[in-house]
């Protein structure tokens, strides 16, 4: 009877545990207070960051770079994505230099970017589309050139011109690979806004906000950013998993 | 009587291999032509050059005298589950072909609507396909290629991936759509039993490079039933084509 009623709440045990070991850890001063505050502190820090201080602006400047970077790389990579995938000879010729850039950490391309773009916005969009772009770009040529061919074929049976074949069947039939890629896309978008927002004298953002506490060792407020970031990541991994089951709904049937 | 699908100097190699050299062959109106021959010799395949779905080497197939272009045509494919469009409602699958021909809504709702009625369609056709079972799926299959009045109807090896309850069921399904209709079927089938049970005529295949063995009609009255099966006739064309078949393996050995 018990057990019944304490199944719904299986998900958060983890949860718990977690937080509960962390409060033992700090009630016991296993590690030293200064760098691990307790669960305590840390709350009240996010509370009043959120609703008092300047950590719901920061993730919201977070989130929009991120957005920005996502939504550049969607536009410009998916429509590249399907002309790359629709020839097996073209993908083939693009394959190393797509594979090699995609291999090579987005980071390593900041001194680049500043020096083309400067130190400002859209050096940290331009790194993150870049990144997130490659991996929605492969990912979407892959579903098209792995698009099964027997619904093109039933369809220029039925007499649909190439265009019509393209957007109302191979472009549908890629959308579940290309969502896995802007899924990937959007999380990996936000480490490169983050680790930007760090590093590219930046005066904003969750990124700034994580090192300047380091600096003045505020540590409750540094863990209440990172938990910030956290459910940022969080949530647009979720939101993505939502919209997929909304667009895609056939996906693996 | 002229012939429906006239072939003239078909030929078609695969790596090296001579698949069909310079073959000529007619399939008449208004009848259920059963491709049937040893394994590799090419029966999809010669459907799938008549159809449109794989460019022939050289040769021409003309439709009452006029291309492929000019002649409205159905395939129904072995894998309903490849073949028919899992984003699109059972309903809408089957209003494809129509909106690609550009019907007018209205007509497009009264021949959808004509259809179900002639099928006696009893499942809720606002499913996704995915949502049905595979006898369903392949009804949906049927219905979608013959909605645009095909002059033609080609069928690969439509019921070999439903259980047998299924399959005699949308075999007579197939009958009785055939009786009403007269629209000329061309049916490839690995199922001996099939492929006589529903003929009009058994083009017997050789094996590689392929000829016509023998064009053998089978006359019993329809609508045939379970017990045309079991009758005279039906074994004594059944036994025929065995006697070819056997003679074309043995070949092979």
């Amino acid at each position: 009877m018990l057990r019944r009623y304490l199944e719904p709440l299986t998900p958060v045990v983890g949860a718990l545990a977690f937080i509960l070991i962390w409060w033992i850890f700090t009630w016991l001063k296993i590690i030293d207070p200064v760098l691990l505050p307790s669960p305590q502190d840390s709350a009240k820090a996010l509370w009043k960051g959120l609703f008092e201080g300047t950590l719901a602006v920061d993730t919201i400047i977070t989130i929009r770079r991120t957005l920005y970077a996502f939504v550049i790389a969607v536009f410009i990579c998916v429509p590249l994505g399907l002309i790359l995938g629709s020839s097996a000879r073209l993908y083939r010729s693009c394959e190393f230099v797509i594979d090699f850039f995609r291999s090579t950490p987005a980071s390593a391309l900041f001194p680049l970017f500043l020096v083309i773009l400067g130190v400002g916005e859209s050096t940290k969009v331009a790194v993150a589309a870049f990144g997130a772009g490659l991996l929605i770009l492969f990912n979407t040529a892959y579903g098209v050139m792995n698009a099964r061919k027997v619904r093109q074929a039933a369809a220029r049976v039925m007499g649909a011109s190439p265009t019509k074949i393209m957007v109302g069947v191979t472009l549908l039939e890629s959308l579940p690979q290309t969502f896995i890629g802007m899924r990937s896309g959007i999380s990996f978008s936000l480490v490169i806004v983050i680790v930007a927002e760090m590093f590219i004298g930046s005066v904003d953002g969750l990124g700034q906000r994580v090192i300047n506490a380091q600096m003045i060792f505020n540590m409750p407020e540094m863990y209440a950013t990172i938990f910030s970031a956290g459910a940022l990541g969080y949530a647009l991994n979720l939101l993505f998993i939502m919209a997929e089951r909304h667009f895609v709904h056939w996906g693996g049937k | 009587m002229t012939a429906h699908i006239q072939i003239r100097g078909l030929s078609k190699s695969f790596a090296g291999q001579i698949l069909y050299s310079n073959f000529d062959l007619d399939f008449p109106h208004q009848k259920i032509t059963s491709i049937f021959g040893p394994n590799g010799c090419g029966k999809s395949t010669l459907i799938n050059m008549i159809s449109g779905l794989l460019p022939m080497d050289s040769g021409q197939v003309l439709f009452d005298g006029k291309t492929l272009e000019k002649t409205v045509i159905g395939y129904v494919f072995q894998n309903y589950r490849d073949a028919l469009f899992p984003w699109k409602k059972a309903i809408d699958n089957i209003k494809y072909p129509l909106q690609i021909a550009k019907k007018s809504s209205a007509d497009i709702e009264a021949r959808t609507q004509e259809l179900i009625q002639s099928f006696d369609v009893r499942f809720d056709l606002n499913r996704y396909p995915y949502e049905l079972s595979g006898g369903q799926q392949q009804l949906i299959s049927i219905m979608r290629a013959l909605a645009p009045y095909p002059e033609v109807l080609f069928l690969d090896e439509p019921f070999s991936a439903l259980d047998y309850e299924m399959t005699l069921f949308m075999r007579d399904k197939l009958q009785a759509i055939f009786e009403t209709t007269k629209t000329t079927m061309i049916l490839v089938s690995h199922d001996l039993d099939e492929a006589v049970y529903l003929a009009d005529h058994i083009l017997m295949l050789t094996r590689r490079p392929t000829r016509v063995a023998q064009e053998i009609a089978f006359t019993a009255p329809r609508p045939r039933q379970t017990s045309t099966l079991t009758s005279e006739i039906f074994n004594v064309v059944k036994g025929q084509c065995l006697d070819i078949f056997q003679k074309e393996i043995k070949v092979l050995s």
